[in-house]
């Protein structure tokens, strides 16, 4: 079941196209990496998926059903463009935001409430908005982020501008909501942020759509077939002539599989000539690589064949 | 509708509680009663010093009577001549000396009277009552010397009040309408005119700095623009209609609180500033008929009218500077030069309502409350005068139309500006705005 299904998005402001035919799915309760340089129409996007914006074209599907108004009060989000009303009282500030989501004033009440004893930070609700340092006006946008317990939650650029403690605060929390089987998409250009939390992701470049999957199935499309070994001893000469070397170092190498080789039989091969094995791993493009290898070949093709 | 309502009932209840709106609710009555004590002191302020004012008279034109003494200056005709007096000056034993010239034509309408003083000049007041009086001696002096009979020459100023009537109706005396209806209509327009800037450049702040502030997407993620700039709009009428009504409270409870206090009122101030020429009755006549005629307007028609407009026009104008709002950035002087065309038409409208006060159904005043943009200060100026149901009609009908479009129109280029960050935005990207989709 697919929370989230997008076909053929297509938004233009002006001359520019901002989304340009952008089609993916996002399985239910998986957490979703939505990659792309700056300006690459990820915030337009989730503009069009929270209702601020409509789509000139295409078809957004939530839990299956066209997006309509009753669909924000089950979405959360947080924009990378956000602030709170300065001179409100804290406690209040929430209740408006949660109300304004459709939560009843008693709900908002205990919802709030018990987020505050979580953070520990029940003193602060008659305290207004500019008292507060940063980081706590953050803890303040979080809560108002999910105060309503939203089924899919969207965090535009989560991190920039954080410390690094409410980083891991909100690390752990989106753990938790995510145990608790909340559909989370990270919009970031960030991708080492990406890397550890996300199950699938979809890499946006100039409004379109190149590249999705699970983060396992790019990692291997995209996989160079690289070997690192750690060993002690010599390495056999007749594998130094007939395998590919990447680099070589003292007790340690980087070798190059071709097609139809079979990692276990060079591993097979090396033990039975005594090699004493540390470590073998094979060594996976990070999605930074993945990523400038496409953005570069995606944006090379757009020069070669201009719109 | 209930997102709708929370969104009016926050910007509402922030604003009223704020210390700065208490402060300029309460003070600003508050000001007006002390502009009026304090007004009321400077006119009834007398300096204090009497002027010793010798008197030289040798032709006697005086005779026997004698220069009637006033509040600050006292005269005295001691016999002694011109330079002895003015001797008397520099030894301070007076302040100055006026000499009556010797009058040898008695037809002369023109006389020179000198007036020597060492250093004290007299100033202007005293200069025109001394006038006054020489004035009063000469006609005194005339009459004696040429043997008029002073009752006849009495008989010869006739004094006119006019009493206008009109065919239809001969009964009623509509002589001081004009002057009422002219001082409610500038009453109604100058508070139209100011609401409409006061309370629509506080939307246009507000929505400024909500996106300043970035909490405008995390909003908007939540409701609809419409949603959020009509809160806005409608919460900020309803402080403006508080604001006025505590005014309206206050203002004559602290007028009436300062004439019971301090004993002076518009009557006396009137005649203290030169209402000492109307006489008794006149003045008398004049409170009356103001009274009568305030009491006689259909307020019935008038009120609910004001309101109608008010809210017309606060629409109108508050949605524009909406529009304007979103289109700021976080350079407060360059969205200023965007305001110019919303404010442009009410400045305009305010000078053409003093026309339209002096000539209320002119073809300028017809025209003007009718046009939308200068209608919400014009034809509240112009509801004391009767206008023509028609014309009413037609105005509130145009008013409504354009509001809605105003409305409209604004909440198309808002939805746009609030999203839009770091760009200079002009006049036309403002017009291209209103064509984007959804």
């Amino acid at each position: 079941m697919n929370i989230l299904t997008l076909e053929n998005v297509r938004k233009t402001y002006d001359k520019h196209v901002a989304v340009d035919n952008v089609s993916f799915n996002m399985p239910k309760g998986c957490v979703f990496g939505m990659l792309g340089p700056n300006g690459a129409g990820k915030t337009s996007l989730i503009r069009i998926i929270t209702t601020i914006t409509r789509a000139d074209s295409g078809v957004v599907l939530f839990n299956g059903e066209p997006l309509n108004n009753n669909h924000p009060s089950k979405i959360g989000y947080m924009p990378e463009e956000r602030g709170l009303y300065k001179k409100m009282k804290v406690g209040d500030h929430l209740l408006y935001l949660a109300r304004l989501k459709g939560l009843s004033k008693s709900e908002a009440n205990f919802e709030i409430k018990s987020w505050f004893e979580k953070f520990g930070i029940e003193d602060w609700w008659d305290k207004k908005v500019e008292e507060l340092s940063k980081g706590m006006q953050q803890k303040i946008q979080f809560i108002s982020t999910i105060v309503h317990k939203p089924g899919l939650l969207i965090l535009d650029e989560p991190f920039s501008g954080l410390d690094p403690i409410n980083t891991n605060l909100i690390k752990d929390e989106i753990d938790e909501l995510h145990n608790n089987g909340t559909s989370i998409i990270f919009s970031t250009h960030r991708m080492e942020q990406v890397e550890e939390v996300c199950e699938f992701i979809v890499l946006i470049n100039q409004g379109k759509n190149v590249l999705e999957g699970s983060v396992k199935d790019v990692k291997n499309q995209y996989k160079d077939n690289l070997f690192k070994i750690d060993y002690d001893g010599s390495f056999p000469e007749e594998l130094v002539a007939q395998t590919k070397i990447i680099s070589q170092k003292e007790n340690s190498i980087t070798v190059q599989l071709q097609e139809g080789e079979d990692s276990n039989a060079l591993l097979r091969h090396l033990m039975q000539k005594n090699v004493h094995i540390h470590s073998f791993n094979e060594i996976l493009p990070t999605l930074n690589e993945i990523f400038i290898k496409k953005v570069e070949s995606s944006n090379q093709q757009n020069i070669t064949t201009p719109a | 509708m209930n997102k709708l309502w929370l969104i009016i009932k926050r910007e509402y209840l922030t604003r009223v509680k704020k210390r700065s709106f208490i402060l300029a609710t309460i003070l600003t009555p508050l000001a007006f009663g002390i502009f009026f004590i304090v007004v009321g002191f400077i006119f009834a302020y007398e300096s204090g010093e009497t002027k010793r004012i010798a008197v030289n008279d040798p032709g006697n034109i005086l005779n026997v009577s004698k220069i009637p003494n006033t509040k600050s200056i006292t005269y005295s005709k001691p016999d002694k001549n011109l330079e002895e007096l003015k001797k008397d000056v520099l030894e301070k034993k007076y302040d100055g000396v006026i000499a009556i010239p010797v009058i040898s034509n008695l037809y002369d309408k023109k006389i020179e009277v000198n007036y020597f003083y060492e250093k004290d000049q007299l100033d202007i007041e005293s200069q025109s009552s001394v006038q006054k009086s020489l004035e009063r001696i000469l006609r005194n002096y005339k009459i004696r010397e040429l043997k008029l009979d002073k009752k006849q020459l009495d008989a010869l100023d006739t004094e006119i009040s006019l009493r206008t009537k009109s065919v239809l109706n001969e009964t009623k005396d509509t002589s001081k309408q004009a002057a009422v209806g002219a001082m409610i209509g500038g009453f109604m327009g100058f508070i139209m005119y100011m609401t409409v800037f006061i309370y629509g450049t506080m939307v246009m702040r507000s929505v400024m700095e909500e996106k300043v502030n970035r909490i405008v997407e995390v909003m908007i993620s939540s409701v609809k623009p419409f949603q959020l700039m009509m809160g806005k709009i409608i919460g900020v009428g309803g402080v403006g209609l508080t604001q006025v009504a505590i005014w309206a409270i206050l203002i004559p409870l602290i007028s009436i609180g300062v004439q019971l206090f301090f004993g002076f009122d518009a009557e006396q101030m009137n005649s203290e500033l030169g209402g000492a020429n109307m006489d008794q009755d006149e003045m008398e006549f004049f409170f009356q008929q103001t009274m009568k005629e305030l009491g006689e307007l259909n307020w019935f028609m008038i009120f609910p009218l004001f309101i109608l407009y008010f809210i017309g026009g606060y629409f109108l104008y508050a949605s524009l500077f909406a529009a304007v709002g979103s289109a700021m950035g976080d350079d407060l002087g360059e969205g200023q030069a965007l305001t110019i065309p919303i404010t442009i038409p009410v400045i305009l409208a305010f000078y053409i309502m003093i026309a339209v006060l002096k000539a209320p159904n002119s073809n300028l005043a017809v025209w003007s409350s009718i046009f939308p943009l200068f209608s919400p200060i014009i034809m509240p100026s112009r509801l004391a005068f009767d206008p023509p149901i028609w014309q009413i009609v037609l105005s509130i009908a145009v008013l409504i139309g354009t509001s809605i479009f105003a409305v409209w129109l604004s909440a198309r280029i808002y939805r746009v500006g609030i999203l839009m960050y770091g760009k200079k935005v002009t006049l036309k990207e403002l017009g291209k705005w209103m064509f984007y989709k959804g």
